[in-house]
């Protein structure tokens, strides 16, 4: 969207057309010849399978509630309805379902490679406190559309995620009641929940746009994290990340089909093939993967308030991030503590993950707590003296320097291929 | 310029008073528009009149039973406890309890064996297990709270004890809850 339009429509009608809206403009020079970094590997196609997967969750989901009932007497009967009698609705619910559990693999890759890369840092801390915005609004969905099956485990976990809320002194009670809207999670809880497990997505949607529009002001970030200064550090949208994006897409899309064709029950629970039943607890009660790290958290700390502020804590230390790493290199392969730090930080994250779906006993807890002080350390500890007492290594000069050395033909091939896309056309 | 700007120092003019009587009447009306769509998230009129009082009968239960019933869409246990069972609650130190509150406060007078609590665990609301956990109260499976043969808090998570609902008896062995 910086990048200079260099779109003339072609036919009358084009014309016509651009010089009252122009937008194909404006999709030509985000899309087609938007300058990216010519280094960015596949650790940043996940920006585009992140789009398609809003996009898939968005079809998928339109279409089950055409068949969906939400009513708390009616709910559990009609998804068993839509994988029994809809025709391929088996097929349309079990893409929707996993469809949640692949987006949430590809936001998680998408945001370590952040970490990693130190795409975070000035000047992209909006288009990163957009992402933790997204992030928020993509748990918050799918929380609630887990909560519309109205199983065991729908039931239990909208039971529990609502009354962290009671946590809060004095309010508390009164803000479950009217998220409740009764005394107890049930047929208006299920209502509202459709309602807004519907809207939030196009919301989501609608922070997107923001999100490409901010990222699109300095471009992308890149493997070495140093900013494109010419057009020799650049290559165009299309065709060399379209394709790129498109590759690393068509794989994930395969992954996504493997679950749904061979393991679509994999990452649920059985318990909620149980109807709902509001006076027996299942005994062994869980979250979805993609929430057990902070589940984990919540559990560790032995006082609800203090609990409920560490999981809701834990998830906001993140839009602070560009402001808590004092350090000035962004990519972790010229800094080479940090390297070390952020890969154990993934372990503290994904150990986490593991202890949320263990039960809270015994070494569990103590395991949690000491993952969880580690959790927030890397944040208030380890990133701000990190960056005072580090040597990062010698930056690249440019981009273009860092993939292909200082050698003047290799210079001279990178001008070529920058060229070539615009003679073939 | 300078008549202008003296005008508008000493006395308000036309647009001041439009500006300051839209922005207020606007206000006025966000506020009023606002408050329909939050009171809608309430309990609705068919739920609070389901919090009609309920009676319930306790000659089937049997000692040592735990029985689950609904008021107000909540659940609630109704416990007939064993002999032992109240003895375990009344010999507790009170001052050392998180929720201090000695058994007697929580049964009506001459009506011991009858523990009336209501039935989500007061951390997060999952339904504790009966008779589990090492006070032979109730466990909560969910995140490990310990509750004592009188509802009360011993172990694990929860702030307070099970809360006791208003009821009382209407007979001997009927209680009217409500």
């Amino acid at each position: 969207m910086s990048a200079p339009s260099t779109y003339v429509p072609k036919s009358a009608v084009g014309k016509w057309f651009e010089s009252r809206l122009p937008i194909m403009g404006l999709l030509h020079s985000s899309f087609i010849v938007f300058p990216n970094p010519r280094n960015l590997n596949y650790w940043w196609t996940f920006g585009g399978i992140l789009s398609f997967m809003l996009v898939a969750q968005i079809v998928t989901g339109v279409v089950l509630a055409m068949h969906y009932t939400p009513n708390a007497k009616l709910a559990f009967d009609s998804v068993e309805h839509i994988m029994r009698d809809v025709n391929y609705g088996w097929l349309i619910r079990y893409l929707h379902a996993n469809g949640a559990s692949m987006f949430f693999i590809a936001v998680y890759v998408h945001i370590f490679r952040g970490m990693y890369y130190g795409s975070y840092k000035a000047p992209r801390e909006i288009l990163w406190i957009l992402g933790v915005i997204i992030f928020l609004l993509m748990m918050a969905t799918a929380f609630m559309g887990y909560v519309l099956p109205w199983g065991q485990m729908s039931f239990w976990g909208a039971t529990v995620i609502t009354n962290l809320f009671s946590a809060f002194p004095v309010v508390g009670e009164t803000i479950v009641t009217y998220l409740w809207g009764g005394y107890s999670v049930d047929n208006p809880t299920l209502n509202r929940f459709f309602s807004l497990h519907y809207l939030l997505p196009f919301m989501i949607a609608g922070v997107v746009v923001l999100h490409i529009w901010a990222l699109h002001v300095p471009g992308s970030n890149n493997p070495a994290g140093i900013e494109k200064k010419t057009e020799k550090d650049t290559l165009p949208f299309h065709p060399y990340f379209t394709v790129k994006d498109a590759l690393a897409l068509v794989v994930f899309v395969m992954m996504y089909i493997w679950f749904v064709s061979y393991i679509p029950n994999f990452l649920g629970h059985a318990d909620n093939y149980i109807e709902a039943n509001p006076a027996v607890t299942p005994a062994h009660i869980v979250p979805e993967w993609y929430f057990l790290p902070f589940y984990a958290i919540l559990r560790a700390i032995p006082d609800k308030l203090l609990g409920v502020l560490a999981m809701f804590g834990s998830i906001a230390v993140l839009a602070f991030l560009p402001w808590l790493d004092t350090s000035r290199v962004k990519s972790a392969t010229y800094r080479p503590l940090y390297r070390q730090f952020f890969w154990l930080f993934v372990i503290a994250a994904v150990g986490l993950g593991w202890l949320g779906a263990k039960p809270p006993e015994g070494g569990y807890v103590l395991a949690s707590r000491i993952l969880t002080a580690y959790y927030f350390a890397h944040f208030l500890i380890v990133l701000p003296l990190l960056g005072l007492f580090e040597t990062p290594r010698r930056l690249p000069g440019s981009i273009a320097e860092a993939v292909l050395g200082k050698g003047g033909s290799a210079a001279a091939v990178a001008a070529g291929a920058a060229q070539s896309p615009n003679t073939k056309g | 310029m300078a008549s202008t700007s003296t005008a508008t120092a000493s006395e308000p003019t036309r647009r001041d008073f439009l500006f300051i009587a839209t922005g207020a009447a606007g206000a006025v009306g966000v506020a009023a528009t606002l408050w329909p769509f939050i009171s809608q998230m309430g309990p609705d009129a068919a739920t609070i009149a389901a919090g009609a009082p309920v009676e319930f009968d306790l000659t089937p239960v049997a000692e040592g039973q735990i029985v689950k019933l609904f008021w107000r869409g909540k659940l609630i246990f109704v416990r007939h406890r064993t002999a032992e069972e109240i003895k375990e609650a009344e010999n507790v130190d009170v001052a050392s309890l998180r929720d201090p509150q000695a058994d007697s406060a929580r049964v009506k007078p001459g009506k011991a064996q009858w523990l009336i609590v209501y039935g989500n665990c007061t951390h997060l609301g999952c339904v504790p297990l009966g008779h589990e956990g090492a006070f032979h109260g109730w466990q909560c499976p969910c995140h490990g709270s310990v509750f004592d043969t009188s509802g009360r808090i011993r172990q694990g998570p929860a702030p307070t004890n099970l809360p006791v609902p208003p009821y009382q008896f209407v007979s001997d062995t009927k209680i009217q809850i409500g």
